[in-house]
């Protein structure tokens, strides 16, 4: 038997999974509560711009399919934070490094919702990256984020077809309906290829994740695993990918594309996207309308166990 | 008009304009297990809400399909009783209103599940079930927030006293539940609802509210001004493109 750190990098050598009670360095443990975190506020924040389109959803057919993504999402979050909370924080206090901006969410979600097809566009685009960038994690070296990341996967593979079928019937219905998919394709494309994060070479957090098996490819590899995957969906629809550089080289099978402007990436992180104070002032006013119920639930139970005591008693 | 169709209609309306309302709490809700009910219970409505339209449709046999009569009838053509299209409120509001519409609901579904109409009755033996669901979520809601904090306690109390006022409308009975045999008379039902949600109002350690003054007209069409707004907002991209599909 090995004990403590010699343990863990036989694990991680191995392949093999790290679980809440194992002995690990502490900058693994920090790496992991920063990911799995901003994983999560990711998803709860991503409710905001498609919560966006439930009322005025097209068809009930579609209502209630929005409905159930958006629920999934908030699910998701939920079984996130659980998991970050077996690496010993709360996840109260997550919220609170969330809401006071002390930690990020991706920057996908700071772009507006403006018309229906931007949910056709937010499943095909961004849950696509969303499932290039996390099908990688469902072997990620710590069990329950792997574990976790298995059953997002699944629902996450669902959302990405549902926003495949609406750009679908979207692009086979009226001109203005194609014409509304086409801009909505104009608007997403780039931001979803910012999703994998920096290029190789000045992607700060890569290297150490990838030697902890928290990480198992670079964000170019990604990048280029949903281009090649997107561009002959895009060909499918029918509507164009917006850039002019995009050419398919034969022999590999690969597309090579043009960068999109990185510049704007770090602009949004910082907080200068068009969405970014809007989310959180949302997300801050229901967490802040909210307290008196939590407040009300905590008190309620309070009583009904010093009641439970004194009857016991 | 066919009485069914109305009478269906009616039930649709509640259950969709319910359902519309409910969904305004996603993103939006105490935390995040509420949003996740919410939206259960949103999503439970809005099935509800599509068979019966799609079944009242059938039934008037003119061709209108759910989308036709959700996306495509104007105000006054809405049936829905107005306590389901009231603005959400505060927490407390919202949870009141589900204590009394869902109560309402589970005994019209008691009731009508064990109706002549093989389709009514298929729809009520689901969604009793759903709407169970959604009676002892609103009780234990009402129960926390009527017997928490100070501050919830009054809210709650406000919460009940708004929406009490909207409430005789769910059991006004009329010519047409009378005439129409698979229809249940929503005037027997009333007797145990109050004694239902009474109950859990004492137990709350609120009071019963006591307004005597009560709403109505949106069974005949005759809704709140704030109704059209909902509409306005449900309807506008169907609307905007007549005879797409989506």
């Amino acid at each position: 038997m090995l004990a403590g750190m010699d343990s863990f990098q036989a694990t991680i050598e191995a392949d093999g999974r790290i679980e809440p009670r194992d002995a690990m360095p502490e900058g693994y443990r920090k790496t992991l509560i920063r990911q799995i975190a901003q994983h999560a506020h990711s998803e709860i924040i991503g409710m905001q711009p498609e919560g966006n389109w439930i009322s005025r959803a097209p068809s009930l057919r579609r209502k209630a399919i929005l409905m159930a993504k958006v629920q999934d999402e908030a699910g998701h979050g939920l079984y996130l934070y659980a998991a970050a909370e077996t690496l010993g924080v709360d996840r109260a206090d997550l919220l609170d490094l969330l809401h006071s901006g002390k930690q990020k969410y991706s920057s996908i979600f700071n772009y507006p919702t403006l018309t229906w097809a931007d949910i056709g566009a937010i499943g095909w685009l961004v849950d696509g990256a969303a499932i290039v960038n996390q099908v990688p994690l469902c072997r990620c070296s710590y069990g329950p984020y792997a574990r976790a990341m298995v059953r997002v996967c699944k629902e996450e593979s669902f959302h990405q077809r549902q926003g495949f079928e609406i750009l679908h019937t979207l692009c086979n219905g009226t001109e203005a309906q194609k014409a509304m998919a086409q801009d909505a394709l104009n608007r997403w494309w780039w931001p979803s290829l910012m999703m994998f994060g920096p290029p190789d070479a000045s992607s700060t957090h890569s290297e150490q994740s990838m030697a902890w098996g928290i990480k198992r490819h670079s964000n170019d590899e990604l990048r280029q695993r949903f281009v090649d995957m997107t561009v002959p969906q895009a060909d499918v629809l029918g509507i164009r990918v917006p850039d002019e550089g995009l050419t398919c080289d034969e022999e590999t099978g690969h597309y090579s594309f043009t960068e999109p402007d990185f510049t704007e990436l770090y602009e949004v992180v910082k907080g200068n996207g068009p969405c970014n104070q809007q989310r959180l002032a949302h997300r801050v006013k229901a967490h802040e309308d909210g307290a008196w119920v939590r407040e009300a639930a905590a008190a309620y139970a309070e009583k009904q166990a010093a009641k439970a005591q004194g009857s016991a008693a | 008009m066919n009485d069914l169709f109305v009478y269906t209609l009616r039930l649709g309306d509640d259950a969709l304009i319910a359902a519309q309302r409910t969904a305004e709490w996603i993103a939006a809700a105490p935390q995040l297990e509420e949003d996740v009910a919410l939206g259960n219970i949103g999503l439970d409505q809005l099935g509800q809400a599509r068979t019966l339209l799609q079944y009242a449709g059938q039934v008037e046999g003119a061709g209108r399909s759910e989308d036709d009569l959700a996306y495509f009838r104007d105000e006054r053509d809405f049936l829905n009783v107005q306590l389901c299209e009231l603005p959400n409120g505060d927490f407390a509001q919202s949870i009141a209103r589900l204590l009394y519409f869902a109560t309402y609901q589970h005994l019209l579904y008691e009731e009508l599940r064990g109706c002549a109409d093989e389709t009514l009755a298929g729809v009520a033996g689901k969604a009793v079930k759903e709407v169970a669901y959604h009676v002892d979520h609103a009780t234990q809601w009402v129960l926390r927030l009527g017997d928490g904090t100070e501050e919830s306690h009054r809210r709650m109390q406000a919460g009940l006293d708004t929406m009490w006022p909207y409430t005789a409308e769910l059991f006004t009975s009329d010519a047409l539940v009378e005439r129409l045999e698979v229809a249940v008379d929503p005037s027997t039902l009333h007797d145990e609802w109050e004694r239902r949600v009474t109950q859990v109002i004492d137990e709350s350690t609120c009071a019963r509210p006591t307004s005597s003054y009560q709403h109505s007209g949106g069974r005949e069409g005759r809704h709140t001004e704030h109704f059209g707004f909902l509409l306005a907002e449900l309807q506008h991209v169907a609307r905007s493109h007549p005879g797409a599909s989506w």
